[in-house]
């Protein structure tokens, strides 16, 4: 590949020169941040990334960054971003800096390869500039996958949080359900719920939807579901906290809650679970 | 051949299914059960499926068939001790038991068969039998 080795010739030979140019084309920029990274920080991950830049374009490929050879310049990539996004980079940032590289490359190109065709000169920035919009997209890829772990990690703990099982009296327990139901929610309530019930011998639980935003045909599929098998088990359920809105909702989506004791306030089922066990309050 | 033990606690006839039913088995439990009913006059029929950690459909309709033979010998069913796991599992594929009391345990079952049939372990009082 003749085009590939013009670029890593460029990238050897005028290592330092590029360096220089590409900082001052970052303060011009004004993506830097002083504030969040130091100038000898910022000079350090520029070098670092020219440098795992031109071993990687040495290799000749310059248009596959998944490619083994490219792999220490991606992981320096993924520790440049993560190191930026938790200093309070936006990933538009993050992106600039690898982006802004080509400003220095082109001029180099250009006076490198004087005298020589334009259509040369065209096939070489084309390839600087796709290699380089590669590398800035990765950067950005890096920033959104590391946020979406933080989100899955969260949601679970939102899920384990959210689905208490209170024992509220000797044979009764109760569900507060906050949020909105999805089915993984629902599992995971459903198995604490029942495992709940064999651990305290309970007859009755207690599901209250206070919480719960909104009841669509997929969350009073799910209750239903969730009754269903308390009951297989033996324990009876009584849903509370049915709000005006919620109970108009069901009864026009036509939700089958026939045989499903509700209550508009846990009070109230709480008053009804332990009438049903003979129980009274003096 | 394998056999379902079936216990005779006065009024009430135990069921312990401990292992997967198949179809020979199922015939000897039911025609056993049928029998003793007869034979006892028993009003209740627990069944403790604890030991199950698995319930397909078939043992899902062989115990609903069971129910219903036995009500139709004026014996109420029970269903009693179901894992959750397997309480769940039986909800998702849309599968319920109707017309088949449940309960949590043995215990709590012959609480619940008290209270739909009256008082058990009666000798002949067919008057206090409450519906």
């Amino acid at each position: 590949m003749a085009k590939g080795s013009r670029l890593a010739e460029i990238l050897r030979n005028y290592e330092a020169d590029l360096l220089e140019d590409w900082l001052r084309e970052q303060r011009a920029s004004g993506t830097l941040r002083p504030e969040l990274l130091s100038e000898t920080e910022l000079r350090a991950q520029s070098r670092e990334f020219l440098n795992a830049m031109q071993q990687a374009a040495q290799g000749g490929n310059l248009t596959d960054i998944t490619t083994p050879e490219w792999k220490n310049t991606r992981d320096l990539l993924a520790r440049i971003s993560s190191i930026r996004a938790s200093l309070g980079f936006s990933p538009a940032e993050t992106a600039t800096f690898v982006m802004s590289l080509k400003q220095p490359l082109f001029t180099r190109l250009g006076k490198e390869m004087d005298g020589q065709n334009l259509e040369g000169l065209l096939g070489e920035i084309w390839t600087v500039t796709t290699l380089l919009d590669k590398l800035g997209l990765y950067t950005t890829e890096v920033f959104i996958e590391s946020r979406e772990q933080i989100i899955a990690r969260q949601h679970e703990d939102l899920i384990e949080l959210s689905t208490p099982v209170i024992q509220v009296w000797k044979g009764i327990l109760a569900v507060p359900l906050v949020g909105t139901l999805d089915s993984a929610r629902t599992q995971v309530v459903m198995e604490n719920l029942l495992q709940e019930i064999v651990n305290t011998a309970s007859d009755i639980a207690i599901i209250d939807i206070t919480g719960v935003p909104t009841v669509d045909t997929l969350v009073a599929q799910h209750l239903l579901k969730t009754v269903a098998a308390a009951r297989l088990m033996g324990a009876d359920c009584i849903i509370s906290g049915v709000r005006p809105q919620i109970a108009q909702t069901i009864v026009q989506l036509g939700a089958e809650f026939t045989g499903i004791r509700t209550k508009a306030t846990l009070a109230g089922a709480l008053a009804l679970a332990l009438r049903d066990l003979g129980l009274t309050i003096q | 051949m394998d056999r379902i033990p079936i216990l005779r606690m006065g009024d009430l006839l135990l069921v312990t299914i401990q292992f997967e039913l198949h179809d020979r088995l199922v015939m000897a439990m039911q025609d056993d059960l049928m029998r003793l009913i007869a034979e006892t006059g028993a009003r209740g029929v627990l069944i403790d499926i604890s030991a199950l950690d698995l319930v397909d459909s078939f043992t899902a309709r062989v115990i609903a068939n069971t129910a219903e033979m036995a009500r139709m010998m004026d014996a109420e069913t029970v269903l009693v001790g179901m894992q959750p796991a397997v309480a769940i599992t039986l909800v998702e594929l849309g599968l319920s038991f109707h017309g088949v009391y449940t309960a949590l345990n043995a215990e709590k079952g012959v609480q619940l068969l008290k209270k739909i049939r009256g008082p058990l372990t009666g000798e002949s009082s067919d008057d206090t039998a409450g519906e």
